[in-house]
This record gives C-alpha cells, sequence and structure tokens, in this order.
C-alpha cells in the first residue's frame, strides 16, 4: 500500500480566462489530518472538486490511492461532505443516512450498525427519526458529516465541516476526526477557523491557486516567526 | 439496485410533498371537468338571424333549421341596429331578386351556420316548389316513397362534441405537462441544494441516477393517467373503444418523454424561475401541434416541424385507440416513435450528467 493518499502533481485549471489553480502540487500521507486553508476565492473547492473526479484538470494529474483521477470505482472508499449541507429535508435523518449508505454500497447487514454508530459520533441518537426540514442548521452540519462517515472510510475529504456548530461540539468532532486519523484514515479538510487549522498535522496556504506554504503548523510558525496560524495566514497575504 | 434505491427515494419526497402531490392528482382533473362543462354547453349554441322582406316560404323554412331563431325587421336600417346592438347574429336582406346576407362576423363558426342555414333554406324551398310544378304538369298522383335519414355512430353518439376530440389530446398534454415540470424541478432542487453533488462523490453510476428519475415520475404518470381515464369514463361520460391498458401504456411511454426532457431542460436553467420561463417554448407549440387543430391543411415546414413534437404521436395514437379502437398493431409506429425520443434524450442526459462528474 502507497502512503500517499492524494498526490496531485502540477495541476493547472482555468474556468474561461481566470486561472483558479496554477501549477498545485500537494499530497495527503496515510494517516495524516491535512489542513487546506485561504481566502475564499483562492481555489480550496476546486482541488477537493478535482480529487473528486467532479472536474478536470487543464493540465497535470491527481491520483488517489494511486489511481488516476477521475474515477468511479474509487469513490466508495472516500467521505465526502460539501459546503453546502445537501440534505433531503422532506427524509428523516435515518432515510438520509440510509439512502447514502446504500450509494456508498455498505453492506447490506451493515446498515443499521453503521447508523448507529455515525450518528453516535455526531451525536444525533435521538433525533434520527426527526424530519431534516426540523433541524437547526447545526444538527443538519452535524448529519451531514455523518454521512460522510458512513463505511469508515479510508479518506475523508471535509469541505468546511464546522461552519455554524457550537464549539462544545466542534471539540468532539475534532476529537473524533483525531480518533479516526489514528485508526488509519487519512483526512483532507478546509476551514476558515484558524484555530482548528492548529489541530492538524500538515496545513496547505493556498492564495490565488498557488500553495505558498505547506507544513506542520508548528513549523509554518517558526518559519514566519508568529505565535499562531492565523499570523502565519496574514502574513503570507500581506507578502503576496 | 441503486435505480430502485433512488426511485424509492424520489417516491417518498413526493409523497411527503403536498403540492406536487396536488399537481399532478387534483388541478388535471379540475381543469378537464372545467373544460368538459364549457363545451358541452359551447356545442348547443343557438344563432339568432334577422330577416327583412323575405318570403314566408323561406322563412319557415329557416325557422326549421336547428338552433336558428328568426326575428323580423321592417326594414335594413334597424336590422343593422339590432346587429351593432348584438340582438342578431346576422341578417339577410331580399332586394332586386338577390339574396344578401350580413354578419357580425364576431363568432366565425356563426357566421358559417347562418350561410349553411340559408342555403338549406332555399334548397328546400325551391324543391316544394318544383314539386308543386311538377304536380301540375303530370296531375297523376304519384306516389312518392317518403325518404328516412336514419344516423350510426361508429363512435360516440348524437351527443359527441368537440371536447371527445379533445380529450385523447389532453390526456397527453396533461401527462407531459405535468411530469415535464415537477421532474425537472426536483433535479433542479437536487443540483442546487447540492444532493446531487454528495450523491456524484459515491459511486453510483450516471444512467443510475436518470433511470432512477424515470422510474419514479414514470409510475407517477401512470397514476395519473390511471386517474384521468377513469375520471374521463366515469364521471364525463366519455367512451373509449379500444383498450384501456394501450392508452395507459402510451401514456406511461410519454411521460417517460417527458421526465428526459425536464431533465435535460434542467441542466440548462439557473432556477426554477427560469425552467418555468422555458414552459411557452417547450410546451405551449405542442399543444397547438398535437391535433387539436386539423395538420393536413398546414405548410410544408410547419408539417415538418409537428414531428418533432412528441405529444402529436401520443395525442394520434390515444385518439386511434379511445375512438376508433385500434388494437396494438394499429399504433405500434407512434409508440415506436416515442421510444425513440426517450432513448436519445435519456442518453444526452446521462452523458450531460458528465457536467457535474467527469466518470
Amino acid at each position: 500500500m502507497t502512503d500517499k493518499i492524494i498526490s496531485i502533481n502540477n495541476l493547472k485549471k482555468k474556468y474561461g480566462k481566470q486561472v483558479v489553480l496554477n501549477n498545485v502540487s500537494f499530497e495527503v500521507d496515510y494517516g495524516q489530518i491535512v489542513g487546506l486553508i485561504g481566502p475564499s476565492g483562492a481555489g480550496k473547492s476546486t482541488i477537493i472538486k478535482l480529487t473528486l473526479g467532479m472536474e478536470k484538470a487543464d493540465s497535470g494529474n491527481s491520483e488517489v490511492f494511486g489511481i488516476h483521477m477521475p474515477n468511479r470505482k474509487i469513490l466508495s472508499k472516500m467521505g465526502y461532505m460539501a459546503q453546502s449541507d445537501s440534505l433531503y429535508n422532506s427524509l428523516s435523518a435515518r432515510e438520509n443516512l440510509l439512502f447514502f449508505a446504500k450509494m456508498r454500497e455498505l453492506k447490506k447487514e451493515d446498515l443499521d450498525s453503521e447508523i448507529e454508530r455515525v450518528s453516535k459520533v455526531v451525536d444525533l441518537t435521538d433525533q434520527l427519526d426527526k424530519k431534516v426540514d426540523n433541524f437547526s442548521g447545526g444538527m443538519k452540519r452535524r448529519l451531514s458529516l455523518a454521512i460522510a462517515l458512513l463505511g469508515n472510510p479510508q479518506l475523508l475529504i471535509l469541505d468546511e465541516p464546522t461552519v455554524g456548530i457550537d464549539p462544545v461540539l466542534r471539540k468532539n468532532i475534532w476529537t473524533e476526526l483525531g480518533k479516526l486519523r489514528d485508526n488509519g484514515c487519512s483526512i483532507l479538510v478546509t476551514t476558515h477557523v484558524m484555530d482548528e487549522a492548529e489541530l492538524t498535522d500538515r496545513v496547505a496556504l493556498l492564495i490565488d491557486g498557488n500553495i505558498i506554504a505547506d507544513d506542520a503548523p508548528n513549523n509554518l510558525k517558526q518559519q514566519y516567526d508568529v505565535d499562531s496560524i492565523e499570523n502565519v495566514f496574514m502574513k503570507a497575504e500581506g507578502d503576496m | 439496485m441503486k435505480t430502485l434505491s433512488i426511485s424509492s427515494r424520489i417516491l417518498k419526497e413526493i409523497f411527503r410533498d403536498k403540492k406536487t402531490l396536488a399537481m399532478i392528482f387534483i388541478i388535471p382533473i379540475i381543469v378537464m371537468a372545467l373544460m368538459s362543462y364549457v363545451f358541452k354547453s359551447y356545442n348547443s349554441t343557438d344563432i339568432n338571424i334577422g330577416t327583412v322582406n323575405i318570403s314566408q316560404q323561406v322563412e319557415s323554412n329557416l325557422t326549421k333549421v336547428k338552433n336558428v331563431n328568426v326575428k323580423e325587421f321592417k326594414n335594413e336600417k334597424s336590422a343593422e341596429n339590432a346587429l351593432r346592438d348584438n340582438y342578431i347574429d346576422s341578417f339577410i336582406i331580399y332586394k332586386n331578386n338577390d339574396y344578401k346576407m350580413v354578419h357580425a362576423n364576431i363568432d366565425a363558426s356563426k357566421t358559417s351556420m347562418t350561410t349553411a342555414a340559408l342555403s338549406s333554406a332555399l334548397t328546400q324551398t325551391s324543391l316544394k316548389n318544383m314539386s308543386t310544378t311538377l304536380a301540375k304538369i303530370s296531375p297523376v298522383k304519384q306516389h312518392q316513397p317518403k325518404i328516412h335519414l336514419t344516423n350510426e355512430y361508429k363512435y360516440g353518439s348524437s351527443k359527441t362534441n368537440f371536447f371527445d376530440k379533445m380529450m385523447p389530446t389532453l390526456m397527453a398534454f396533461f401527462v407531459f405537462f405535468f411530469v415535464f415540470l415537477t421532474s425537472g424541478m426536483a433535479l433542479l432542487k437536487e443540483r442546487t441544494s447540492g444532493t446531487l453533488d454528495r450523491l456524484l462523490a459515491t459511486p453510483v453510476k450516471r444512467s443510475e441516477i436518470i433511470f432512477g428519475y424515470s422510474l419514479s415520475y414514470g409510475l407517477m404518470a401512470v397514476f395519473q393517467t390511471i386517474i384521468i381515464v377513469l375520471f374521463t369514463i366515469k364521471v364525463l361520460d366519455i367512451e373509449v373503444v379500444g383498450s384501456i391498458w394501450l392508452i395507459l401504456l402510451t401514456t406511461f411511454l410519454l411521460s417517460l418523454v417527458a421526465i428526459a426532457a425536464g431533465l435535460l431542460l434542467s441542466t440548462f436553467v439557473k432556477s426554477e424561475f427560469q425552467l418555468m420561463q422555458f414552459i411557452p417554448l417547450v410546451v405551449i407549440p405542442q399543444i397547438f401541434f398535437s391535433g387539436l387543430i386539423p395538420l393536413n391543411s398546414l405548410d410544408n415546414w410547419a408539417k415538418v416541424l409537428s414531428f418533432i413534437f412528441p405529444i402529436k404521436y401520443a395525442s394520434e395514437a390515444i385518439s386511434n385507440v379511445m375512438m376508433r379502437g385500434f388494437t396494438f398493431t394499429g399504433i405500434v409506429i407512434e409508440l415506436i416513435v416515442i421510444i425513440l425520443f426517450i432513448a436519445i434524450l435519456t442518453f444526452i442526459n446521462i452523458i450531460g450528467l458528465k457536467r457535474y462528474r467527469k466518470v
């Protein structure tokens, strides 16, 4: 098994004339949480879409589990949570989980136990039979995360997972992500929250389609001679 | 099997959305009931004809024509006034050995009814004159056989009206319109809410999504047609000569075209409002080319155009089954054309989803 779960080489992507990604290379290693931070419009979502095979790069290549993307079958090993909640509002939480579990090709005998497990992680066990319509913003976010966790995927791709979630639960989710990593799951997460970036194993700083820094949070702080990732971000953006 | 999971999910969503349910099941029935009522009363329209200086005989023959009321006027002037005030629809004046008709011509069908009434009255009058003359020439009493006229109706009865002719087209139209709209909206919602992206981030095949939609909305269309057909037969009292199963088969196939067209269109629009804006382009022209208006009098370019409208084939097939009792072999060509529409549009849709995932 290769150590590199995601490996992106010299990716270039343009939408019309606008260059979104300019020669981006980076990697997510086995059992790592990699944070992708950057201002909005920097190209974070585009990297995620290329990794999932929803977009095709103009040049360069992206590999997931050593397989050239886009590839449909490999998607069963990945859990994805988008920026928007992406839920069926007229269905209950359980029905949402069940539907996506089937789409993710979970085994029939595992369905119930998996739904039980992931709803425990996001603390929704008591709300499973409520309609998503009646959920609060935070609950929807948690359900959305639970769907990504279905089937214990080896790779999690989370786009802004903790927006609108209160601090206590946010902490729980990060503890859970840490546990998943310790069990060998690799995680690529984009975030706006800078103190979350401190919790990752590596941070990639994406500004204007270029990765301008990519290292462990502590190394970055030393490199830029500041005391937080937030200040690294400020300084790096100021240098541009 | 993902196709089944997707369509059962969509059906769950539909059954929990009361507005969509009402749109599919209740609105067509209300509209058809109203149309049937309007057309049934339209059928018994009377025309009011004014006469000036018309011989007694012609006038009494005119009165005998069905649905004609005759009013006598003293002179042209007073008839003109009555026409202007909408008391009469036309008047006939006899002047210098000539009959002249003046029509309001607001309703062209009344104008032609008037013309037909006058000519039949005149024919009867001259026939009568001829036989009196004949009797004078040869006073031998001839035994003339009395002519009996009987009507035999292959379809319906003497009460059959324009609405009966419209029924097949209306059925095809309702199935197409409501399924087109609801399925298009559903896929659009799935796209804008992000669930389509999430779905495509799983190993589901693009074709499984499209087939899931086709299956669920196709099923809804079958329920819809069953209700519409039962309503027209039992409540509106319209006769179906052929097999109801063939009608259901045709509408089911048409609904698959509508679904595919709705899904295709939804990928071109950004919002539900934009989808509504396409209705005048996609749906309305189909009504006019679907057989409501006889197509054989059209120009060639318009005839060619009519071939690309799927409702036309469905309404022809339904009307042949319903009114002429055609069997499967009689409508098989129409069905094949409809299936071709389904195949082409579905293929385009499966390819079209590549916009959202490259494999």
